[in-house]
């Protein structure tokens, strides 16, 4: 958790420029340096940070490329038994609601029982549904607190790191309860943040879990490459895009699906957030962020995914994620809940599929 | 050589949280510093998501490399309004930059060292979210700059206080001194019967604030119309045209942002403002107890001058 402020760190990106960003796994070694141009990359061995690296020769002479990371395997036998489906919900826009739509899908999924097709399938799975949810973001997870477990900490056993649990059926890892206090930033370049995320998916004792829900940061960098490059061999069974009605945020997601193809991650669809405003006095409706280009739903014809569903906003919703609440067990009756309620039976749906 | 060696203020406005509205208080500053007759620039280093050429209405524009560096796009005929991003750079509006850390903190070099930035008075930095890559890139390369400190802008939701408090603690590690606080999205007014909801919540960066020992820069409304504008493209030929150019600076939120450059110690020195910086006042003064029953922007500003 110390700054990097070396006045080289800029020299040596440029010498590694336009080569470590583009390898598709610059793997970084564990003892490696704290700028790693990554195993395999072309400044492998020779950029100003390999300096004193126990790795520098091994990169140099190019051995080190050889060897094929080991995490993607290693992951894939974790997760493969444990892990019923895996879904990441991304957005390239910061602020929409990717935290907050996670941990609401993870508190109703966690709340539902199985469709009865998926238990006469296999009969010897349990009725209620376990959620599990990795919070990458990390320099700004909010996963604790929305779920409720602010100031828990992460244990140690036998077989990995121990996820917090919020409740039987709901179980959370974050690099936030690992911060000596909450206003702590982690300073981060993006090969720490890469090792952290790899270490997430490969030393977390899981457990038999339905869902693993990963709530990703904004933007298309270090940690949603991360992810692909750990996940690639175990799987991931989709990608929850979230976007807001206007254009400006849409122009941001329309990147991400973009992404989403370049990468083959399949998308399970769009979900507009912040829709409508009902005003809690008048209970008419306005549009607070102007669809302008469409919104949500333009997005999804031009991509040609299906738009999962329109949320309206609702200040309870924000209160129940500040206080660590579900919102819709606290208000069963309110449109957004509705809302949530569809988008969250379409998700079983297509979780149910796969698993009969 | 280009660079920052003419431009007299740096300031970088950043948040912890994303969609907190860091590009629109950006944008709102820039336009507001134009108007007071200022030169500005605009450097936006969120690579993965650069919202700037679109909310200046400019996301058809190119950069131009000339010999001694990249010259920026220019918003407004007089050329005093200039912005410099990747999505300048990029071939269609949605192409994804998928970078690793490295190749991100060369472009941001390259953005600081090698645009023509030329005779500047300020120099706003939009920033992405979190504080990672870009953050540390741009606190190692603008050390050597006069960077007067930055502008941090909140959502008054707990979730987001607690993003920008880890900004905060960004600040302090690197060094970089903090302007003040702005609280975005504090409270909308219904359109049908006038009554203020405040959907993210309200007061949380004024709290925040006071903890810190920070001024309170102003506490910014939900303004749909503001985001219609932003959305159009049109802001770049609004600003040319005089009539228009009032249409936008009416806005409640780019009044506040005139307020808040005044806070920051920037004089109008437009002369366009001159006759009426009362009335500009008083507007900001009534439309901010409508939205809001706390203080105001310019209240603020006197108490913290």
């Amino acid at each position: 958790m110390t700054l990097e402020t070396a006045p080289e760190t800029a020299r040596s990106a440029v010498a590694t420029e336009g080569v470590a960003a583009e390898t598709p796994t610059p793997s970084v070694p564990a003892d490696a340096n704290a700028h790693c141009p990554g195993v395999g990359s072309e400044g492998a061995g020779q950029a100003d940070a390999c300096a004193g690296c126990p790795n520098q020769t091994f990169c140099k002479t190019g051995q080190a490329s050889k060897i094929i990371d080991p995490a993607p395997a290693e992951i894939a036998e974790r997760l493969r038994d444990s892990i019923g489906s895996t879904y990441l919900v991304l957005s390239g826009k910061g602020g929409v609601g990717k935290s907050t739509f996670t941990s609401q899908l993870a508190w109703a999924l966690s709340d539902s029982e199985k469709p009865e097709a998926v238990l006469a399938a296999n009969p010897d799975m349990e009725a209620e549904t376990t959620v599990a949810v990795l919070d990458v973001d990390i320099c700004g997870p909010s996963q604790p607190r929305m779920l409720g477990c602010e100031g828990e900490q992460v244990h140690q056993s036998q077989s990995g790191w121990s996820p917090v649990y919020v409740s039987d059926t709901l179980c959370v890892m974050s690099v936030g309860f690992m911060l000596p206090r909450n206003d702590e930033a982690v300073i981060w370049r993006g090969p720490r943040k890469n090792g952290l995320i790899k270490q997430f998916l490969r030393d977390v004792a899981w457990g038999p879990q339905d869902f693993l829900l990963v709530d990703t940061p904004p933007g298309t960098s270090d940690e949603h490459l991360s992810l692909l490059t750990y996940l690639k061999q175990a799987g991931i069974d989709g990608a929850i895009v979230l976007t807001t009605p206007q254009d400006v945020a849409c122009q941001d997601v329309r990147r991400i699906l973009t992404f989403c193809r370049k990468v083959g991650v399949p998308i399970v669809g769009i979900v507009e957030n912040m829709s409508t405003f009902v005003c809690p006095s008048c209970h008419q409706s306005s549009v607070i962020f102007p669809p302008t280009s469409g919104g949500g739903a333009a997005l999804a014809a031009e991509f040609g995914v299906p738009l999962l569903g329109q949320i309206p906003l609702d200040p309870r919703i924000g209160k129940a994620c500040d206080f660590g609440h579900s919102f819709l067990e606290e208000h069963p009756e309110s449109p957004a809940a509705e809302a949530y309620r569809s988008i969250v039976a379409k998700i079983q749906e297509i979780a149910a599929q796969k698993a009969t | 050589m280009s660079g920052l060696e003419d431009v007299k203020h740096v300031i970088p406005v950043l948040s912890g949280k994303g969609g907190v509205g860091k590009s629109t208080v950006t944008a709102a500053l820039a336009v507001a510093l134009w108007s007071m007759g200022y030169r500005v620039g605009v450097l936006d280093i969120d690579l993965t998501g650069p919202s700037v050429p679109g909310i200046f209405g400019m996301a058809d524009s190119h950069v131009h490399a000339a010999p001694d560096g990249w010259v920026p796009v220019f918003v407004d005929r007089e050329q005093r309004l200039g912005l410099m991003s990747l999505g300048f750079l990029l071939g269609s509006k949605a192409d994804a930059v998928i970078w690793r850390g490295p190749k991100k903190t060369a472009m941001i070099k390259q953005f600081i060292e090698d645009v023509i930035w030329g005779d500047l008075d300020v120099l706003l930095v939009d920033t992405p979210p979190g504080t990672s890559d870009e953050h540390i890139s741009m606190a190692e390369n603008l050390v050597a700059a006069r960077v007067d400190g930055a502008v941090v802008v909140t959502t008054p939701q707990a979730v987001s206080l607690l993003d920008v408090r880890k900004e905060l603690d960004f600040c302090k590690k690197v060094d970089l001194p903090v302007l003040g606080i702005v609280e975005n999205m504090s409270g909308y007014v219904c359109p049908h019967c006038a009554d203020c909801t405040n959907i993210f919540s309200t007061g949380g960066g004024e709290a925040l604030a006071k903890e810190y020992n920070l001024h309170f820069l102003a506490r910014l409304p939900i303004e749909p119309e503001l985001t219609k504008i932003l959305d159009s493209g049109n802001v770049a030929r609004m600003l040319d045209e005089p009539d228009q150019c009032a249409t936008l600076m009416r806005c409640a939120t780019l009044q506040r942002a005139i307020g808040m450059c005044k806070t920051l110690g920037f004089e109008d020195r437009s002369g366009r403002h001159g006759g009426l910086p009362e009335s500009a006042a008083a507007d900001t003064a009534t439309t901010a107890t409508t939205v809001t029953s706390n203080p105001t922007a310019t209240a603020t500003a006197t108490e913290a001058t």
